[in-house]
């Protein structure tokens, strides 16, 4: 999977209260989810991101809670891809589960910055900086997280393996 | 080499002689809980799934305790979502309006988690039941649905850091103060994938209250789980109360631990963290004069009677401050009974305290005690973030009950020993 996008950046331990604040979980309606993505880090946020752009992290991205309202608010905006110097292990399995690509690389959440288009080559874990020319490593995925990823999320996956058991 | 309690769990729940950090298991639960924000979701992709039947309609807890009594009509009808699949299931842990309790306080209470357990839970703070001797952590709802659908879950085997606490407790410190205390030391982030494992003299003399507490805000330092090892003051709390058959798991002598940390007790005072991340911690004595606007006493972190009964011993005569509003939501229906019997309610209500049904409401900005632009607020809860109680530029500090009551009286953050002499 090839994703390109305009990047928007972040400090270190991003929380999921900050994603999405508490106030608008009364719904998981992924639509208005997304109009109040990242509100409380960026309350302008939802009204400037645009389709396929990447956000770009510190370390500990989606600490807290387990709320997965958090991937699919980000997701639901339209953000392609978050690129973290590592998440917090909640929200990397919720992301996961729910088909939002992750990837983990330190290097490039301290060398991207706000505006830069890159492109990131998901199953080789290859994020290129095309703004500054500049190319950075990702942690690659375990064979068995690659075929939820592949499936599209963990649901789709388990409906393969329920289907094959009966 | 040897196993830790947490690899022996999972170990034995995959089905497996022996696992080793890294390795990726599936195994078998012993219960899933939700709750009427996170298990909406799951309702529904389980739905989707075309499964007709839950693994066990007795190993699933459904527990609606966040929005709750229903703050909006949304919110009614996610807790409708909820008591209508627990119908549909035949679920038999549904607790209702006015038989429940803040979910980590309840499940315990009533038995539903026993020493060497594997507990799942689509709430970050299900890792309190790690001071059962059992492996608990927080999942998502997609990964809830997939396991009330099949029994199991995938799980990283996380290496394990081991805290050992040694010494004597000071006065009014108890298991808040250290684990606030380990946050401040290791970071948001010092256990992240990692198993926390808490043992030594200090621990022993810990209640299980205390002990409930500490393993609740594991996840604050980004731990997979928290856990302690089985006593008499474990068994003595199952007793009467655990209807299954339980299993205790130790670690061994030459388990192998990625880190080990040696904390000595004697010098940590009530801790207290700033905002907005729970490692901003500091003693209450090295605090200088931060005025406050509201109190919360209850929440998945202190609302057990442990809780209640400090904060009645400091507030027994006391008036609260006036410029101050104090919030106390006893944890369960039973803790509720258990302190109005003992007459704390009435030393809260004559202090000028508001006591609330059980709700998570305030600690997660839900309702029950929202913050202004601006307010600050001394809470006993977990997790201090921006916008956590309320508005984006309102403040939580977090401390135990005992600094609590402490400051409802001072109107600011005070140590216990300023009221109580």
């Amino acid at each position: 999977m090839i994703i390109q996008g305009k990047t928007h950046t972040f400090g270190n331990d991003i929380d999921t209260d900050v994603i999405i604040p508490a106030r608008y979980l009364n719904t998981f309606d992924p639509k208005e989810l997304a109009l109040h993505c990242m509100e409380d880090a960026d309350p302008n946020f939802a009204k400037q991101v645009k389709p396929g752009d990447i956000i770009v992290a510190g370390k500990n991205f989606g600490c807290g809670s387990s709320r997965e309202h958090a991937p699919i608010a980000i997701k639901a905006a339209g953000v392609s891809a978050v690129i973290a110097g590592s998440f917090a292990r909640i929200f990397y399995r919720n992301a996961i589960n729910i088909g939002l690509p992750i990837l983990e690389s330190p290097e490039a959440a301290k060398s991207i910055e706000a505006g830069d288009e890159i492109k990131i080559d998901v199953d080789k874990g290859e994020i290129v900086n095309l703004t500054k020319g500049e190319t950075y490593r990702a942690a690659s995925f375990p064979p068995f997280m690659q075929e939820i990823i592949a499936a599209g999320g963990l649901m789709p996956y388990v409906a393969r393996r329920v289907r094959q058991s009966v | 080499m040897g196993m830790t309690i947490t690899e022996k769990i999972l170990a034995a729940h995959a089905g497996l002689e022996r696992v080793e950090p890294g390795q990726l298991i599936n195994a078998r639960i012993d219960l899933a809980l939700g709750n009427d924000i996170t298990a909406p979701p799951a309702i529904k992709e389980f739905k989707a799934l075309g499964v007709k039947k839950v693994f066990d309609s007795e190993r699933i807890a459904l527990v609606p305790d966040h929005f709750t009594p229903a703050k909006d009509i949304k919110s009614a009808e996610q807790a409708k979502v909820l008591r209508e699949f627990a119908s549909e299931q035949g679920i038999t842990n549904y607790f209702e309006i006015g038989r429940m309790g803040i979910e980590h306080c309840l499940l315990p209470e009533q038995g539903l988690v026993g020493p060497g357990d594997l507990v799942i839970g689509a709430d970050s703070h299900t890792c309190t039941y790690g001071a059962l001797g059992a492996f608990a952590t927080g999942i998502g709802s997609t990964d809830l649905a997939a396991a009330i659908a099949t029994g199991e879950c995938w799980f990283k085997v996380p290496e394990t850091i081991h805290f050992r606490y040694h010494g004597n407790l000071k006065p009014w410190v108890r298991g808040k103060d250290l684990i606030l205390y380990t946050i401040g030391q290791i970071g948001v982030d010092g256990a992240r994938y990692m198993s926390m494992e808490f043992s030594g003299e200090a621990i022993e003399a810990l209640s299980m209250d205390s002990r409930f507490a500490m393993a609740n805000m594991a996840i604050e330092a980004g731990g997979k789980n928290g856990i302690f090892h089985v006593d008499e003051k474990t068994l003595d709390y199952i007793k009467g109360r655990l209807k299954r058959d339980y299993k205790i798991f130790q670690s061994d002598p030459d388990a192998n631990y990625a880190k080990v940390y040696d904390i000595d007790v004697n010098n940590i005072g009530p801790q207290v963290a700033l905002p907005h991340l729970p490692e901003n911690t500091k003693s209450v004595y090295e605090l200088g004069d931060i005025k406050i606007d509201q109190v919360v006493i209850g929440s998945c972190t202190n609302g057990r009677m442990e809780d209640l009964r400090v904060a009645a011993e400091i507030l027994k005569g006391q008036k609260i401050h006036p410029e101050v509003r104090v919030i106390i939501i006893p944890g369960t229906q039973q803790i509720y009974a258990e302190a109005m019997a003992e007459g704390l309610i009435n030393i809260f209500i004559e202090a000028g305290a508001v006591v609330s049904t059980p709700t998570c409401g305030p600690c997660l900005g839900g309702h029950m005690g929202i913050l202004a632009k601006g307010e600050r607020a001394l809470a006993t809860t977990n997790r201090n973030f921006v916008g956590r109680m309320g508005h984006p530029e309102s403040e939580v500090y977090l401390a135990g009950p005992a600094v609590a009551a402490a400051s409802s009286v001072k109107g600011r953050i005070a140590a216990p020993e300023e009221v109580v002499k």
